[in-house]
């Protein structure tokens, strides 16, 4: 083994503080290690060059850089090695500038100390690295879009457009999904289905695009790169390449049922045309709704049928498919408003929903309205948002929009009307939007600021009287309307559970999908190749939607383009000789990444039949299955056992009489770089820290952390991500377990379990490192050093204390 | 006439001591008045209770000598309905205890006359004798 370490002056941000000179001849003594140099500007050309080479020269197999943070020119070394033909994998970083040169310049000594225990715990992790290279795996470019409204409209015209395979699955008899029953769109009021329906007939134009209605998703296993799709097509009894759209069958029909286009407010015959703009444009038979096909105990209307395109014997239709990638883009279903009991919705005849009211307008507008709706009109805004009462703190944010475009509308086409707009905050945050407020309130729309208290229906008349304060005025407005339009918001549409639980996506307090990232990878989810598009993930308006739906387009098209995709080997592996197919750690992986297979009888001999096996292409490499093995059998690709350990010997070598030694676990997401952050801000904290970077604390088993003890870590501090932001799903509760499964230990000891500490910080959070550092730091040198007889113990028996007796048999 | 109002930290003082005493996250009351419309006692009041809620908001100690807080007869309606979740009753039931906590002495017994003795519950003069004894 050949190391070269290389030593920055970071042109005097290292230099200034810490003694460059005695941290390279420190580096000399370590064993291994061949070359050792230090340098102005590691980062330079001429540094780069430098270590290009003597890694050609002096043969090094392994390079450790004491310089900046990983984070900072991590990727650059690495790329510099790939140049030299060596695996990136084989760099080590000490990070003697964030670590050591910044937060402790007032310390220049115990800087340089601190820096040579840096730079011989990268030298002791470089010797156990692997000269891995990045997993590769090939990709199709077929993609599943769940949901055929306008984000899975979109999402698959661009996909098919863009040349991919896209499977589009929609549950109704036609696609288009809400905005099939809007009248106009706010706030350029163009007419909804004027601007849809050349959209929606540009799907089946599609070559690429398999379209599957009336369709839903059964089951889907798998993963990235092989998601096995089960879709139920259900019969519509009417073939669409026969069928002319002539309607004599409806004429026949002797059944109505409610008709959803219209939220029921009109009827529907059981065979029925969708939408008068239907994709696929073809009649449906309604077989729940039809008299009777098995036995058939009507059939007139295939009498009536001239091309002979009604068929009743037809079966549902099981069809199975392979993706690589998901969009899922399912959408929403509207506030159940009955549940807001003081507004009387479904028990008083004046007062319905605003998307009745949008079918009552399109119908108005077309000269054959439904029903009189009076002259005076009142809107109640936030029905089933913002409302603790029923459970929902979130906006609806379109809502505020949609009643001022009813509102105005209504205004408009009768200018004698008289119409209220109740509301508690009016959110006119889009492009257009104040204006068009505005346009509302030339147009004589009156807005009143109060929430309604309840409406009471008049028996004689159903008018109905609205209670409300004017909390402009203080005044207390008692008013009685034709007609009360409650503003409902928006809720997961119930179909989006079952694709959650087939995918593991997880959900945000509100009930809707989370993505992966807030603000950066907002259209993705923790599953790869799974991504949202719409109102899945929140409420949203059709321009944020579309936007949403060809983000998710480019984000799938980003994975599967290439024809394969890296992933960084950083994943977990089985030592197989030692694995007894106990099946523990099946439970703990968040991802199902692993699973139990035969051992190959040939080349794997062993008295257990069975063998635990990571799916690499599942795997995210988060380590937190390395502490449910009772074998130590799993391990991580980077963060190997032995890797862990020989950081943690290196750290506590140079331990000295009456020093302390803390171990802080930092994860890459948050801890290490807020670490990072509160260098760079020149923030001092207790020198007794030192740094150890891992995925997640989930990786960090309870063995180690005893083990650590008993190499004389003084104290232990976990700091991870928080839940949300953490790129691994359960890590925390891992974290937990682990954490509460040691003290329990030290306690039976008599040793204090706070010694362990867990913290969950955000990258900013400066002052709150330093602070839980500090604090850990004063408590255990209050409580002075570990009792040498308790540690003694911890030594022996770790395993059946972590385990119990009974696990080897 | 428009007042002007002065705000200084001793409103945040008491703000935080009505929020202590109620035991309610004043601060978020949103202002939408759903309080106000379904109050029943809302006819007898000086000020609505939404109002309420925001004179103590902004730390308005005049609040108390408002009626509305001793008109409320804790029925909860608002209780029930506000979209906040919180429990104006507490609140109004608070600001009377802090109200009371002056112990402004209305009564002086000497000077009841012997029509208002003979008309009082008795329990009401033991109260207010009892007043002197604190």
């Amino acid at each position: 083994m050949r190391i070269g370490v290389y030593v920055c002056h970071c042109g005097g941000n290292i230099s200034e503080v810490v003694d460059v000179k005695k941290v390279a001849a420190f580096a000399e003594k370590q064993p291994d290690v061949v070359l050792v140099r230090d340098h102005e500007h590691m980062c330079s050309e001429v540094g780069q060059k430098l270590v290009i080479d003597d890694i050609k020269e002096h043969k090094l197999d392994k390079v450790v850089i004491a310089a900046c943070s990983p984070q900072f020119q991590g990727s650059t070394f690495k790329a510099t090695l790939e140049k030299a033909g060596l695996s990136p994998y084989v760099l080590e970083m000490s990070n003697i500038r964030e670590q050591c040169a910044w937060p402790h310049f007032d310390f220049p000594e115990e800087a340089t100390e601190k820096a040579k225990e840096l730079t011989s715990i990268a030298i002791a992790k470089a010797r156990l690295d692997e000269p891995l290279t990045k997993k590769t795996f090939p990709i199709g470019k077929r993609v599943l879009i769940i949901g055929g409204g306008i984000a899975g409209i979109q999402a698959s015209l661009d996909l098919g457009d863009a040349g991919f395979d896209v499977y589009l699955v929609e549950k109704n008899p036609s696609i288009g999904g809400k905005m099939l029953q809007l009248s106009r769109t706010f706030p350029t009021e163009d007419c909804a289905a004027c601007i849809l329906s050349p959209k929606m007939a540009d799907v089946p134009a599609n070559p690429n695009i398999h379209l599957f209605t009336y369709s839903e998703i059964e089951d889907i296993k798998g993963y990235l790169g092989n998601f096995e799709v089960t879709v139920k097509k259900k019969p519509t009894y009417v073939d669409p390449a026969k069928c002319t759209c002539c309607d004599d069958c409806v004429d026949v029909c002797p059944v109505a049922v409610p008709n959803e286009l219209d939220e029921g407010l009109s009827t529907r015959k059981a065979i029925y045309l969708a939408s008068p703009i239907a994709v696929p444009h073809s009649y449906v038979l309604d077989d729940k709704a039809c008299l009777g096909i098995f036995p058939l105990a009507c059939g007139k209307c295939q009498e009536v049928c001239d091309p002979g395109a009604i068929n009743f014997d037809v079966y549902p239709e099981e069809i199975k498919f392979t993706v690589d990638t998901i969009i899922v883009a399912t959408g929403y279903d509207i506030f159940d408003a009955t549940q807001k009991k003081v507004y009387g919705f479904g028990r008083y005849e004046n007062v319905i929903t605003a998307l009745d009211m949008e079918r009552m307008i399109v119908y108005a507008s077309e000269g054959n309205p439904m029903r009189p709706m009076g002259k005076r009109i009142a809107f109640i805004q936030c029905v089933g948002s913002r409302d603790e009462q029923v459970g929902n703190e979130y906006c609806s944010r379109i809502c505020c929009m949609y009643a001022t475009k009813l509102s105005q509308l209504l205004k408009r086409s009768d200018p004698t009307r008289d119409i209220y707009v109740f509301y508690t905050d009016l959110r006119a945050y889009g492009k257009g939007f104040e204006e068009y407020y505005k346009r509302a309130q030339g147009d004589g729309v009156k807005f009143i600021r109060g929430r309604p208290a309840e409406l009471i229906e008049d028996s004689q008349t159903n008018e109905i009287t609205l209670r409300v304060e004017d909390t402009l005025t203080r005044n207390i407005i008692e008013a009685e309307f034709n007609l009360v339009v409650l503003s409902v918001g928006l809720r997961p549409n119930r179909g989006t559970e079952k694709i959650a639980d087939f995918l593991r996506l997880a959900k945000s307090p509100d009930g809707f999908l989370q993505e992966a990232h807030p603000k950066f990878r907002p259209v993705d989810t923790l599953t790869d190749g799974v991504f949202v598009a719409g109102t899945v993930q929140g409420p949203k308006d059709i321009p944020d939607t579309v936007a949403q739906a060809s983000a998710a387009s480019s984000r799938a098209i980003r994975l599967m383009n290439r024809g394969e995709y890296d992933v960084d080997p950083v994943m977990a592996f089985v030592h197989t000789y030692v694995c007894d197919g106990c099946g523990l750690c099946i439970e703990q992986c968040p991802t199902n990444a692993i699973s139990l297979t035969s051992r190959d009888e040939n080349s794997d001999k062993s008295l257990y039949p069975k063998v635990a096996k990571i799916n690499e292409a599942l795997c995210k490499g988060c380590g937190s299955c390395i502490a449910s093995c009772p074998k130590y059998a799993l391990d991580l690709h980077c963060y190997t056992n032995e890797q862990m350990l020989a950081q943690i010997k290196a750290a506590l070598a140079d331990k000295k009489d009456g020093e302390v030694r803390i171990l802080v676990f930092a994860d890459d997401m948050a801890c290490y770089r807020l670490a990072d952050n509160v260098g760079t801000a020149k923030m001092s904290y207790s020198l007794d820290s030192r740094i150890i970077r891992v995925p997640s604390g989930s990786r960090i088993s309870p063995k180690l952390m005893l083990q650590a003890f008993s190499l004389g870590a003084d104290g232990i501090l976990l700091g991870e991500s928080e839940e949300k932001s953490s790129p691994y799903p359960n890590s925390i509760a891992t974290i937990k377990s682990n954490i509460s499964k040691v003290k329990d230990i030290l306690e039976k000891e008599k040793i204090n379990g706070n010694r362990v500490r867990f913290v969950q910080f955000v990258t900013v959070m400066l002052s709150g490192f330093v602070n839980n550092i500090n604090s850990l730091s004063d408590f255990v040198r209050k409580l002075g050093p570990i009792p040498s007889e308790g540690l003694k113990r911890l030594d022996k028996d770790i395993d059946k204390r972590l385990f119990g007796e009974s696990h080897d048999k | 006439m428009i007042n002007k109002i002065v705000i200084t930290s001793e409103n945040v003082d008491f703000l935080n001591k009505i929020s202590e005493l109620s035991d309610q996250i004043i601060t978020r009351c949103d202002q939408c008045g759903v309080c106000s419309g379904s109050c029943p006692m809302i006819a007898d009041m000086d000020i609505t209770p939404s109002q309420m809620m925001r004179m103590v908001q902004l730390g308005r100690q005049e609040v108390m000598e408002s009626k509305a807080m001793w008109i409320c007869a804790s029925c909860f309606a608002c209780t029930v309905r506000c979209p906040r979740g919180l429990d104006l009753s507490r609140v109004a039931e608070a600001l009377r205890q802090v109200k009371l906590r002056q112990a402004i002495d209305y009564i002086d017994i000497n000077n009841i006359s012997d029509d208002e003795i003979e008309r009082l519950p008795q329990i009401a003069m033991v109260s207010a004798g009892r007043k002197f004894t604190g």
